[in-house]
């Protein structure tokens, strides 16, 4: 046979087989330890206060939309689109929440249900030119960021509506319930839930683990593994412990954290998932395999549309007033996390984690620079160039 | 008269597979020389050697022009010398106005703005030369295929060619438009420019040709001067085609049952230019356990035929009736022909078959992945089982399941496309140039793989390029050209010259040639009806 491929050696497959784990997910742990060198980086340079529970808090809560409409992006990326109407389209819903609640003082869980319908139609209206008609989405949603912008002003009348009632408010700024007896400076419920949670996740990758090796998966080698089960509990309980000493875990956080493990599940375990995968990495190869690729970039858009409603009305919660103003510039924030975490600009790669992390990293870089005083001016600057900084190390690598 | 052109030993090869070897090729001044060959045999290759496509240092042998040694590093050298190459697909900016084609790398300007004037001026005077009557401002666009041709040409006179290169130039265009083009490139001939003219169509080439070579399997093995011996079409075709048998094909014993798959009256219109009609009238059948050969050249439609059933993948207003098994199939989507019980390997593995970056895993199971699901959920573990199996069973050569498909030979990733295929458990199977870029060794297994999906009852369908692989593999053989089956042939009756004259007597039939001046030359109108 003269046949190029040819496997290697069997004494050396085994050495391979470690090195070749840590270099095919290189990416993902570099994304991680520059989460946690910026963290640090911020932790010195703010004297502690980027880590106060106070602050902790606050930062979860300020990037809870941006990592929600992440979710979605990431999506609709990995089919090889963009949507720059989100933060158009967060807008807008929360000026259609305020007026529904403040002006029509409809009731807060059916003001949320119409708010979220609404926002998978716009996303319907926009996928539907993407899917069907072949319109750049690029052009498409540009022209959905003016349309939204514009009816955000509209509904509002240039106006700021609020309050909202405070059950509304309780979605940003609410905390989880108390159940246990009141044990002094710490949170019971929200300890507890920690202590249970870290051996939980820990237990659930070992066991992981030990299935994919009993079926001949290439698995991270053990000393790796341990090392990462421990940081993993260690964070997961230190981070318990600083959000328990100040109000435990915020509503938000349980909402972000029920969606980034579902939509997770969704693009790693799922044929939709891998059939959303597959459109991204050669749309002509998935067609011709039966997958229907036109349905699924147009419900990439609707789970979009229905994303950045629920984080329009995060953010309006959050300030308990919808401004005109709401939503600016958002969708630079949730597209840059993609990118930061390692989606490709030509579809087919990305990962919910990744997402995750980079919009974490964003986050991270605009508290902890708001806190050293940094201008917004050059807040920006920083930014753009951790984005290009982040992509040109992705084209680097893949080069290699 | 003396050569311009001397090409010596040219040998050029592709990762290990022999595009040309030892090719001699010698074009005189004011000549024309015609270069045929069936698809593959390295005509392509061989001009893109000489107009400096792949420059110098990637191909070995000796280019001699004008009596001195070249070596070109690019196209820029070789259209200083007056080399200019008219490759098939036209490389004109379709929004673009003639003159601005003509003139797009180097308009005549003053310090670097562009004089409208003499540009309107010039190619005025290019087209009146290559006799198109068009207002040089009219955008491409605007103008049929056969005219888009005379631009190109007339661009290949603005740079003051020499060597005029023709790739196919006749292939799209009709009748009056061939001649017209031929008639051109006589005139050209009596100014002194030289030109090389590829063509499958023999009654052309007799009759504009000072010259005709032959290239096989990459090597000249025919030279007819035209001039001094008759033109017998009967004595290229047979050159062309006639190969030693250097692979084998295995043995295989056919067990052919009832139809499964019935076409009646399928015709498909070509979805941009609705006036054409792609596939015409077309009834085809396939009986459980046959492996059915379409033979015929690039261009014939049998992709467009094979991907209108697939699903109505290609074409529009596709009509006719298909019949799986004897009953009514839905082949209205993609989905629904799977469904039905057909499967489609595209001739295009890396563009249409396969997603390079994934793994084998995730190519195999692609096109059934609910086989390894349960409720919407991915199984890893009966995926990964599924993809090992094919794996072993298709021999496939990796490391693992998790090889990126991007990294494997053309062998190997065919059979990942055959895996992926065999997955949906087709009754039918449609392989378009199933051993196309793939080394002889993997051929036969690709061949071993055919047989064994024959004798397990399946219905084969080969299109190939390679007749003699057809006559090899399959039990019959169907003629297409240009969008209607025009032969059939048993396996036991079929030659590669019958297969070849059963395309080029259509061919003449349809170009309409003008017999009575080269009949006695061509002698393919005779032939066996």
């Amino acid at each position: 046979m003269t046949d190029k491929t040819v496997s290697l050696p069997e004494g050396r497959k085994e050495e391979h087989k470690g090195g070749g784990f840590i270099r095919n997910n290189l990416r993902n742990y570099g994304m991680l330890l520059s989460l946690f060198a910026i963290m640090l980086f911020f932790q010195v340079m703010t004297e502690g206060t980027l880590l106060q529970p106070l602050n902790l808090t606050n930062l979860v809560l300020q990037n809870s939309y941006i990592v929600i409409m992440a979710l979605g992006m990431l999506l609709v990326i990995v089919t090889g689109h963009i949507d720059l109407s989100v933060g158009s389209v967060s807008g807008f819903i929360g000026a259609v929440a305020a007026v529904l609640m403040v002006h029509y003082h409809l009731d807060f869980p059916l003001a949320v249900v119409a708010c979220l319908i609404v926002g998978a139609a716009i996303g319907a209206a926009q996928g539907y030119w993407v899917a069907y008609f072949g319109i750049p989405s690029f052009i498409v949603t540009l022209a959905g960021m003016l349309v939204f912008k514009g009816l955000a002003l509209a509904v509002l009348q240039g106006q700021s509506v609020g309050p909202f009632p405070p059950t509304f408010q309780k979605l940003s700024s609410g905390f989880i319930a108390e159940l246990l007896p009141d044990i002094g400076t710490l949170h019971p419920t929200t300890l507890l839930i920690g202590i249970v949670l870290a051996p939980a996740l820990v237990y659930a990758s070992a066991k992981m683990r030990a299935r994919d090796a009993s079926h001949g998966i290439d698995v991270e080698p053990f000393a790796l593994f341990f090392t990462k089960s421990i940081a993993l509990a260690g964070v997961v309980l230190y981070f318990t412990y600083l959000v328990a000493s100040y109000r435990g875990f915020p509503n938000v956080l349980v909402i972000m954290a029920v969606l980034i493990a579902l939509y997770g599940f969704v693009t790693r375990r799922t044929v939709i998932g891998r059939h959303i995968y597959a459109v991204g990495g050669n749309a002509k190869a998935a067609k011709l395999s039966g997958i229907k690729a036109e349905r699924l970039t147009f419900f990439t858009f609707v789970n979009m549309g229905a994303l950045a409603a629920l984080a329009g009305l995060v953010f309006a919660a959050r300030l308990n007033t919808a401004t005109p103003k709401a939503g600016t510039g958002f969708e630079l924030d949730v597209i840059a996390a993609c990118f930061i975490g390692g989606a490709s600009a030509y579809g087919g790669v990305g990962r919910v984690g990744g997402a995750v992390v980079g919009a974490m990293i964003m986050g991270v870089m605009n508290n902890g620079m708001s806190i050293l005083g940094i201008g917004i001016d050059y807040q920006q600057v920083i930014k753009g160039l951790v984005l290009l900084g982040a992509v040109c190390f992705d084209v680097y690598n893949q080069r290699r | 008269m003396t050569a311009m052109l001397e090409m010596r030993g040219v040998s050029k090869s592709f990762a290990g597979v022999r595009a040309l070897r030892d090719v001699n090729f010698t074009v005189e001044a004011g000549q024309i020389h015609a270069l045929v060959g069936e698809n593959g045999a390295g005509k392509s290759t061989l001009m893109k050697v000489l107009s400096g496509v792949y420059p110098a240092g990637s191909y070995e042998g000796t280019i001699i022009f004008d009596g001195e040694e070249r070596r070109f590093r690019d196209i820029n050298d070789t259209e200083k010398l007056g080399i200019i190459i008219i490759h098939q697909e036209l490389a004109l900016i379709p929004l673009m106005s003639i003159a601005e084609n003509i003139f797009l790398a180097h308009p005549p300007s003053r310090l670097g703005v562009i004089d409208q004037g003499e540009v309107y001026r010039r190619t005025s005077e290019l087209l009146a030369q290559v006799g198109l009557r068009e207002q040089p401002d009219t955008l491409i666009t605007d103008l049929g295929v056969g005219k888009q041709q005379l631009v190109e040409i007339a661009k290949a006179l603005s740079k003051k060619v020499r060597l005029l290169i023709l790739d196919e130039p006749t292939a799209s265009l009709n009748e009056a438009d061939s001649a017209a083009l031929l008639d051109r490139l006589l005139a050209f001939r009596a100014q002194g420019i030289a030109s090389i003219l590829i063509s499958h169509k023999l009654n052309e080439v007799a009759k504009v040709a000072d010259r005709i070579t032959v290239l096989r399997d990459g090597r000249t093995v025919d030279t007819i001067d035209c001039k001094t011996e008759p033109v017998e079409e009967d004595r290229i075709i047979r050159s062309m085609v006639d190969r030693d048998l250097a692979h084998r094909f295995p043995e295989r014993h056919a067990g052919i049952g009832d139809p499964v798959l019935e076409v009646e009256n399928w015709s498909v219109q070509h979805p941009l230019h609705p006036e054409r009609q792609a596939i015409k009238n077309v009834d085809f059948r396939v009986r459980a356990g046959e492996v059915v050969g379409i033979a015929g050249l690039m261009g014939a439609g049998r992709t467009e035929f094979a991907m209108s059933l697939f699903g109505r993948a290609w074409g529009k207003n596709i009509r006719g009736r298909v019949r799986i098994d004897g009953e009514e199939a839905d082949l209205s989507s993609v989905p629904a022909a799977i469904d039905a019980g057909l499967a489609y390997a595209t001739e295009d593995r890396k563009q249409l078959g396969l997603i390079l970056a994934d793994d084998i895993r995730k190519n195999v199971t692609l096109a059934s992945l609910y086989q390894v699901a349960s409720r919407g959920v991915i199984d890893d573990f009966r995926e990964l089982k599924a993809a090992s199996d094919y794996r072993s069973r298709m021999r496939i050569r990796s490391q693992d399941v998790y090889q990126e498909t991007g990294t494997l030979s053309g062998g190997n990733q065919q059979k990942v496309v055959l895996s992926k295929w065999l997955m949906t458990g087709p009754k039918v199977l449609i392989l378009d140039e199933p051993t196309r870029g793939i080394d002889v060794g993997a051929k036969y297994e690709i061949y071993s793989i055919i047989n064994e999906l024959a004798e397990a009852g399946k219905g084969v369908v080969v299109i190939s390029s390679e007749m003699g692989e057809l006559i090899g593999i399959c039990d019959r053989i169907c003629v297409m050209n240009d969008g209607a089956f025009v032969g059939e042939f048993t396996a036991a009756e079929a030659t590669q010259e019958k297969i070849m004259r059963a395309i080029m007597r259509n061919d003449r039939l349809r170009s309409g040639m003008q017999g009575s001046e080269q009949g006695s030359k061509g002698r393919v109108g005779e032939m066996q009806s």
